[in-house]
């Protein structure tokens, strides 16, 4: 044996790199099973970030089946409600490029809640039914209301409404929801003269 | 003795940077190096590789490829040692800990094809070092490359938020910044 | 407690204190109306108990506290209410707020009041619901409820009361005044105020540039009986921003309050001079905090000055008695020049927060330069009286890097603008820490939001899958029992027989016919 290998240099050298790859290879294998690890926490810490209207104009039907597919791979742009911020937010968390959100899915608008104008509702329940999170309070027959503090303004109750009595509308701005703006930043910096004010 | 070592780590570190004074690794050290808590899993990560691949090489040249007179394979083995070792890492990271491994992300298998490690390898030929000279340069140069990894994301993060004209922002800064550094990494010659 | 410490940075303002002549109080008498905000302090806003229409007395409660943090709000004179509806209020915004207003008869009549008789055999928490019932809440800055603020013994042991009468913004000589012209009755309250917290120190701090008011202070102090133990009047060299409460606890013991803490935490609570007087008023002759010390200053007005003003006074009214004269693209400034805001309109009303109207001219006051780019020169730095870092804040708050404003301790700010001062290219840092801070917590509103709604789809989820599962729980059951009864009677089974019962008669007539 050992005086085919001298006399053939090369298969000496195919010998050793097939012996030292099948070495590698049972390591490797080894390795493979005893450090198994299962599942996948992920698609739980997309779904953190995401912010929890199920109203699915992702396209998925809640949040948790979108945060599911990001984890498997899909855009991370595609939540309105979210805005500009969660798609910045999911970019950090995977480590990707940040991209603008898909106007396809729709576009960032100021956080509504659904309003029952009650002298129309006639009690069908269509919209208890519709409520992701069960904002709305009400009976067969009996009134029905939204419960503005858990409405999330997913507006799924606005279209099995039959008498179409659900408004969208805009959340309360007053003196106690006010915060500082920030200032303009100082995009340029070429200050002539005429700038400064009269000393 | 202990003195050799001594200045053979400092010679790895500092004069001899594998990044900033030969070059080497450029690739993760540019990728990588964008945020500082994804820099120090990847420093973490090839300084295990490293090490364990100069080792590993060492033995593999002198107990294998040696004896039977297959020097001239050293390189395509090497590789298989590395590409073993990295596979090992992942796997084990993995278990150990889920967080770092999706920090890493791609990253990691990525440093089989980092310069770096093959060049140790055959620097460690080239040098004829003993087996525990090739243990303090492999751990060496990793420690080198981390340092420099650590520095660099931490500036790169500073970047990101600093007033950079448009033409200039992203890689572009990035590198006008590691050749300032290389700049000041040369400094060092002449040091051992 | 001789030696004094010093707090990182600082900065030296012009003082412009004279201005207003320090010492001389002017009562500003009764405006023709009174608009009285439901929302003067930190926390919920009063409820309204009167109504339109309604004839009310001096001291006469309006409106009543809501909840913990809230204060109530008192008639500062008789009168008639006209309206309780929108109108404009002191706030940087702008907005208006619902207000309740009074027209006085100018017969000034008063409920008849009633104080303690003596304070210190109540119990402390009878005598904090009186301070919350007069509807006392800070008078030197943010307005927090006194009455809440003193709950803090509750939690944590408070060994000292700390007065702070340092003042140190420019203009502004209120607290001076009132340390000149009512010392004995700050002291008063101070008692009070300590008698309920148990502490046993009190410790009055006031800047060198007051020396009336430390003469003042030390006179009257020497005049009172001293029965708690230690009572002593600090005073420390001038330096803007020592009047921060965290800043003055670090003057007065070396101590620093940690971050996101409260002074309560290190065993101190920090008064302003004038709510101690209200304090006074309220548990010894059990009047309502109806009034309080405004400066109106600023070299706009000829006749600069402390005010004694009812609340919800307009500010017009206050300005036309102190000489007002505008100028071009003339500011009306709510507070003073480091921490005021602008007003609007002249419409808006003092309220318990308000300790200095200021009308500067233009050449008084110009306004900033346009901000230029940021040199990295780290001065801002060096006046921070807080320690923190104003330039990489100012980074983090433009990249809106929550998470690093965070760990950069973006909440220990106390908003001076000290940073904004001394900064070479006129950056206005303040803003964008304010900006940054609303947005940080609405964030946070917003996760916790979500959160609920995440819980509460998840309960539904649950909820509609129960009922699913219940429903063919009973189908199956139902099934089940309909086949165990075909199963077992076959022969009840009223349609066969009914068929039996056919091939029966069938049989019998085919059987007759044969027959016949």
């Amino acid at each position: 044996m050992l005086g085919l290998l001298t006399h053939y240099p090369l298969l000496t050298a195919l010998t050793a790199l097939l012996c030292l790859g099948m070495v590698f290879g049972a390591l490797l294998g080894f390795a493979s099973v005893k450090f198994r690890t299962e599942g996948n926490p992920l698609a739980e810490q997309i779904n953190t970030l995401l912010p929890q209207t199920q109203c699915g104009q992702c396209g998925h039907p809640g949040c948790r089946p979108y945060a599911q597919s990001i984890a498997d791979g899909g855009a991370i742009n595609k939540c309105p409600p979210g805005g500009q911020e969660t798609i910045d937010a999911l970019a950090n968390l995977l480590d990707i490029e940040s991209q603008p959100l898909d106007a396809e899915h729709g576009v960032e608008k100021e956080s509504r809640v659904a309003f029952i104008r009650e002298d129309e509702c006639i009690g069908c329940t269509k919209c208890i039914q519709a409520c992701p999170v069960d904002a709305i309070l009400g009976a067969a027959k009996l009134m029905h209301t939204v419960i503005a503090d858990e409405c999330t303004g997913c507006d799924l109750c606005v279209e099995p409404c039959p008498v179409d009595c659900i408004d969208m509308v805009v959340r309360k701005a007053g003196i106690a929801h006010w915060s500082w703006p920030m200032p303009a930043s100082p995009e340029h910096t070429n200050i002539i003269a005429t700038d400064k004010e009269a000393a | 003795m202990l003195s050799d070592y001594a200045l053979l780590l400092v010679g790895a570190v500092l004069v001899n940077n594998f990044v900033l004074v030969q070059f080497l690794g450029l690739c993760p050290f540019m990728g990588v190096s964008n945020k500082l808590e994804t820099a120090m899993g990847m420093s973490a990560a090839t300084t295990f590789v490293l090490t364990l691949a100069s080792v590993c090489s060492y033995l593999t040249y002198n107990y294998l490829l040696e004896p039977l007179g297959l020097t001239y394979l050293r390189t395509i083995s090497f590789i298989l040692v590395i590409a073993v070792v990295v596979q090992f890492t992942e796997i084990v990271v993995r278990k150990s800990s889920p967080l770092l491994h999706r920090v890493l992300g791609v990253y990691l298998p990525l440093i089989t094809t980092n310069c770096a490690v093959l060049g140790v390898a055959l620097l460690n030929i080239n040098k004829a070092h003993s087996f525990t000279q090739s243990l303090f340069y492999g751990f060496g140069a990793a420690l080198g490359f981390s340092l420099v990894l650590v520095l660099f994301a931490a500036m790169r993060e500073r970047l990101t938020v600093a007033d950079v004209p448009e033409p200039f922002q992203g890689a572009a800064i990035g590198m006008i910044t590691a050749g300032l550094a290389s700049l000041a990494f040369m400094g060092f010659s002449g040091l051992v | 407690m001789n030696s004094v410490h010093t707090i990182h940075g600082g900065i030296h303002p012009r003082e412009e204190k004279q201005l207003s002549r320090p010492g001389q109080v002017i009562d500003a008498g009764l405006p023709h109306e009174l608009i009285l905000p439901l929302s003067q302090h930190i926390g919920a806003p009063a409820e309204p108990i009167v109504s339109v229409g309604d004839h009310v007395k001096g001291g006469q409660r309006l409106a009543e506290d809501q909840g913990a943090v809230s204060a109530a709000v008192h008639a500062p004179t008789s009168g008639h209410i006209t309206a309780i509806d929108m109108q404009p209020v002191p706030h940087p915004s702008g907005l208006t707020n619902v207000c309740i207003r009074l027209t006085p008869d100018h017969a000034d009549e008063w409920l008849v009041l009633q104080g303690l008789a003596d304070y210190r055999s109540e119990a402390p928490d009878t005598v904090i619901a009186h301070i919350r019932a007069a509807g006392i809440s800070g008078l030197g800055g943010a307005g927090f409820p006194t009455a809440t603020k003193l709950l803090a013994r509750e939690r944590s042991a408070i060994h000292t009361l700390i007065i702070n009468g340092t003042e140190c913004e420019p203009y502004i000589t209120a607290d001076d005044t009132l340390m000149q012209v009512a010392a004995e009755q700050i002291v008063a309250g101070a008692e009070i105020l300590a008698h309920i917290l148990g502490a046993e120190t009190i410790l009055y701090g006031v800047e060198d540039n007051k020396p009336a008011a430390l003469k003042a202070m030390r006179e009257a102090l020497a005049a009172s009986d001293d029965a708690l133990g230690q009572q002593q009047v600090v005073s420390f060299p001038t330096k803007y921003p020592s009047g921060g409460e965290k800043q003055l606890i670090e003057i007065l013991t070396g101590e620093q309050v940690p971050s996101g803490g409260l002074p309560a935490d290190l065993g101190i609570v920090c008064q302003n001079p004038g709510t101690a007087v209200a304090v006074r008023d309220a548990v010894i002759d059990g009047k309502p905090l109806t009034d309080r010390l405004v400066t109106v200053t600023g070299r706009a007005v000829s006749h600069a000055s402390n005010y004694r003003v009812r609340l919800g006074t307009p500010i017009a009214h206050l300005l036309a008695l102190a000489g007002f004269t505008p100028g071009s693209r003339q500011r009306l400034i709510h507070g003073g020049p480091m921490m005021g805001f602008a007003l609007e309109t002249d419409a808006v009303p003092v309220v318990k927060t308000t300790n200095c109207v200021l009308a500067p001219t233009q050449e008084e006051l110009p306004a900033p330069p346009p901000a230029q780019a940021c040199i990295r020169c780290g001065l801002c730095a060096e006046a921070c009286p807080a320690s923190l870092l104003p330039q990489q804040l100012y980074w983090y708050a433009r990249a809106k890097d929550q998470e690093q404003l965070e760990k950069h301790h973006l909440f220990d700010c106390i908003e001076c603008g000290a940073c904004s001062w001394v900064c070479p290219s006129s950056i206005p840092l303040v803003q964008y820490y304010r900006a940054a801070k609303s947005h940080i917590v609405e964030t946070r509103d917003d996760k916790q939001r979500a959160e609920r709604s995440k819980g509460r789809f998840e309960a539904r989820q649950e909820r509609v899958e129960r009922e699913a599962a219940e429903r063919e729980r009973k189908r199956a059951e139902r099934k089940a029992t309909a086949q165990q009864k075909a199963a077992a009677s076959e022969a009840d089974d009223p349609v066969q027989a009914a068929i039996a019962r056919t091939k029966a008669r069938k049989e019998q007539a085919a059987q007759t016919k044969d027959a016949s």
